[in-house]
Formats: C-alpha cells, sequence, structure tokens
C-alpha cells in the first residue's frame, strides 16, 4: 500500500540484493523477515528464524556472534519485532561485536497481524535509535539501487552495523513454508559450528 | 564496590560457575546478586549485560548454539518480565541452560515470603516444569554446579534461586 513515503515496494527485492552477496554468513531471521527469506537464501542451512519470543532476533545475533568471532552474522529483523526488544540496540552497541550486521525491515506495520500500524509509524527513526544507542555505523535505503550500490562497502566496514530496508507492507499473508523449525535448525547449525 | 554478603560469598558462586566450564555471564544486576559484580568483572567469565532480562535468554541461546556455556543471572522480577522468552526459547528450543535467579523478597527459610515477587517465583517455575534450588549459603552453593550439569544432562533449563538470609 502506498503511505507518501519513500519505499522499496517490493520487500522481497531488497532481501534479494542481501541474498546475493551473501557467502557463508549465519542468517537470523524474525517474524517477518523469514516469510520473504526462504525461497532467496542460497545457505539454507545457516538460517535460523527465532520466533516466538517477542522479538528478540537481534539478541539471539547477539549471542552467536560472540560465541563466534570468527563467523559473520546477519540479523535480518524487523521494526515491529526490534520495537519490542529496542533495548537490546544498547546491549549490541555495549558488546561491540565486529562480526554482527543487524538489518531490520522497516514497514511500519505489524504484517503478521493484518498490517496495523506500529507505534513507531512515521516518527520512528531506527538509524538515529542505532546512532544513538552506540552503533558506529546505520543506514537507511528506500531504493533497490542505493542499497545495491552501497552494500559490499557496508559489508566490508565497521560492526556492528545497522541497515535499515524501508519496505512496503503487504499486510497479512499466508505463511510461507521453507524454513527448518526452530529447534531443528538449532540443533543442525550447532553441530555444524562444532565442526568448523 | 563489592559489599561483603557474608551469608553467600561471590567467590564461592564464582567457584561453581567456574568449576562447571561457565565461560559467559549474561546478567542484569539485582538487589540479592548485584554485589558479586567486582569479583565477576575480575574472574576469567566474560561479563554480557543487558538491557532488559528477557534479552539474556536469547543472548544465552545464541551464545549455546555457537559452542559456549553461559548462565543467566537476573532478578524474579526480570523472569517475569522475561516470560515468553523462557517459553519461546528456553523450553521450545530445551536449552541446556542455567537460570540464577535473584529472589526479591525472599524471608529465609520457613517465613512466609515477604512480597508478590516471592510468593509467585517457585510456583512460576513449577508451572513451567523449570526445577530449582535454593542457594542462600556458601553452604547451598553446590546446587550451583549440580543444577548446571541437571541442565546439560537433561537438555532443559535448570535454576537456583538466590536468597540473601537478610533483608538488608
Amino acid at each position: 500500500m502506498s503511505r507518501g513515503r519513500r519505499e522499496i515496494a517490493e520487500p522481497a527485492a531488497a532481501l534479494q540484493v542481501l541474498a546475493r552477496a551473501r557467502t557463508d554468513e549465519i542468517v537470523v531471521l524474525s517474524e517477518s523477515t523469514r516469510q520473504d527469506w526462504p525461497p532467496l537464501s542460497t545457505r539454507p542451512e545457516l538460517d535460523i528464524s527465532i520466533t516466538g519470543s517477542m522479538g528478540k532476533a537481534s539478541s539471539f545475533g547477539l549471542g552467536l556472534a560472540l560465541a563466534r568471532p570468527d563467523m559473520q552474522v546477519w540479523v535480518l529483523d524487523s521494526d515491529g519485532a526490534l520495537l519490542m526488544n529496542l533495548g537490546s540496540l544498547v546491549t549490541i552497541a555495549r558488546a561491540k561485536p565486529a562480526n554482527l550486521i543487524h538489518f531490520v525491515y522497516d514497514n511500519e506495520a505489524y504484517d503478521t497481524t493484518g498490517g496495523q500500524p506500529t507505534p513507531g509509524a512515521g516518527i520512528a527513526d531506527f538509524t538515529a535509535l542505532a546512532l544513538g544507542a552506540g552503533y558506529p555505523v546505520a543506514r537507511a535505503y528506500d531504493q533497490l539501487e542505493d542499497l545495491e550500490r552501497d552494500l559490499a562497502s557496508i559489508l566490508a566496514g565497521p560492526r556492528p552495523a545497522l541497515v535499515v530496508l524501508k519496505v512496503a507492507s503487504l499486510g497479512r499473508r499466508p505463511m510461507v513454508g521453507g524454513m527448518r523449525p526452530m529447534r531443528e535448525a538449532f540443533a543442525a547449525i550447532r553441530e555444524y559450528l562444532a565442526s568448523v | 564496590m563489592a559489599v561483603l554478603n557474608a551469608a553467600l560469598q561471590a567467590a564461592t558462586v564464582l567457584d561453581e560457575l567456574g568449576r562447571s566450564g561457565v565461560t559467559h555471564i549474561v546478567w542484569l544486576p539485582d538487589s540479592e546478586t548485584g554485589y558479586m559484580y567486582e569479583a565477576m568483572r575480575a574472574s576469567p567469565l566474560t561479563l554480557v549485560p543487558v538491557c532488559r532480562e528477557g534479552e539474556s535468554m536469547a543472548i544465552a541461546a545464541g551464545l549455546i548454539m555457537g559452542g559456549k556455556r553461559p548462565v543467566v543471572l537476573i532478578q524474579s522480577t526480570g523472569l517475569y518480565e522475561s516470560g515468553d522468552s523462557v517459553r519461546g526459547l528456553c523450553l521450545d528450543l530445551q536449552l541446556p541452560l542455567l537460570l540464577m535467579i535473584g529472589y526479591r523478597g525472599y524471608p529465609g527459610r520457613g517465613r512466609p515470603p515477604a512480597d508478590s515477587a516471592a510468593r509467585f517465583l517457585e510456583p512460576i517455575l513449577d508451572a513451567w516444569g523449570i526445577p530449582h534450588y535454593l542457594v542462600d549459603s556458601d553452604a547451598t552453593c553446590h546446587h550451583i554446579s549440580e543444577a548446571y550439569e541437571q541442565a546439560h544432562a537433561t537438555i532443559h533449563p535448570a535454576a537456583v534461586l538466590i536468597g540473601k538470609e537478610y533483608n538488608g
């Protein structure tokens, strides 16, 4: 739906840009991004969705990043989830994980419950919040071309970094399959990490 | 500043954690355990401070997936705030995680709970099926390593409740 703001009309297209650049990063997904990521993922065996804990994907990603500083961790968060766990911005900034990039789908809506606006719709600036929390880098993108142009430098830049993807709200959609259940993914990735 | 708690020494707690091979303490200070801060900071364990207690279980889960051996150290009131992290992560992921819970309002053995924070703690843990043990003195500190081992043996969270003998 058009809300008079510049935004990426097709949210999955923004994730497609990330998927093309991914190599062996472990990807931690939130409730919303797991809707679009599975068909795009080139390494589904390294994907885990953290659901049912009120927005804790960013915190989970921090723990993983601290445990394995030799691995790169991407959190694919969403604005509603991050609003539930906003303190995690400060916690992450304090911990300074040099291997964590925190992407945020910002559609200003709770799509999984029908697209109702979040309390932050139209007012919350996640890049300002992240910078104010202590992230060294925070950027926002509302055009695919800009994201494509900058992604390589973001991936090579200082961490933790917050990258806001301003995407359209598509409202409630049927749940997309393709993700392993969280517990299964947790066990499999844990075993994989123990071997590398 | 470290404050001496004659009933429960920080060094004894840290010895127990060290014996268990704990690597990280994910925590938010509380009245019952805040006095341990300097000792924890001086220990080889990595402290991960959080802004809200619900973060602690998710961070611990990530640490565990990455091969580390964390514990969570928070107050009972923060545990209440963390309900969906306990349910959705600790229980649903079957985390071998020791929750060290500051027992707010702990009145001492055999006395009635001092407030609702104390009254609800054990029934809530029972409802979640999380075994729990009282640690209120150096003499009961052995429950820390035992509960930690139980969590790993059963692949299920366990808790120790850190009580002070006095309400100072």
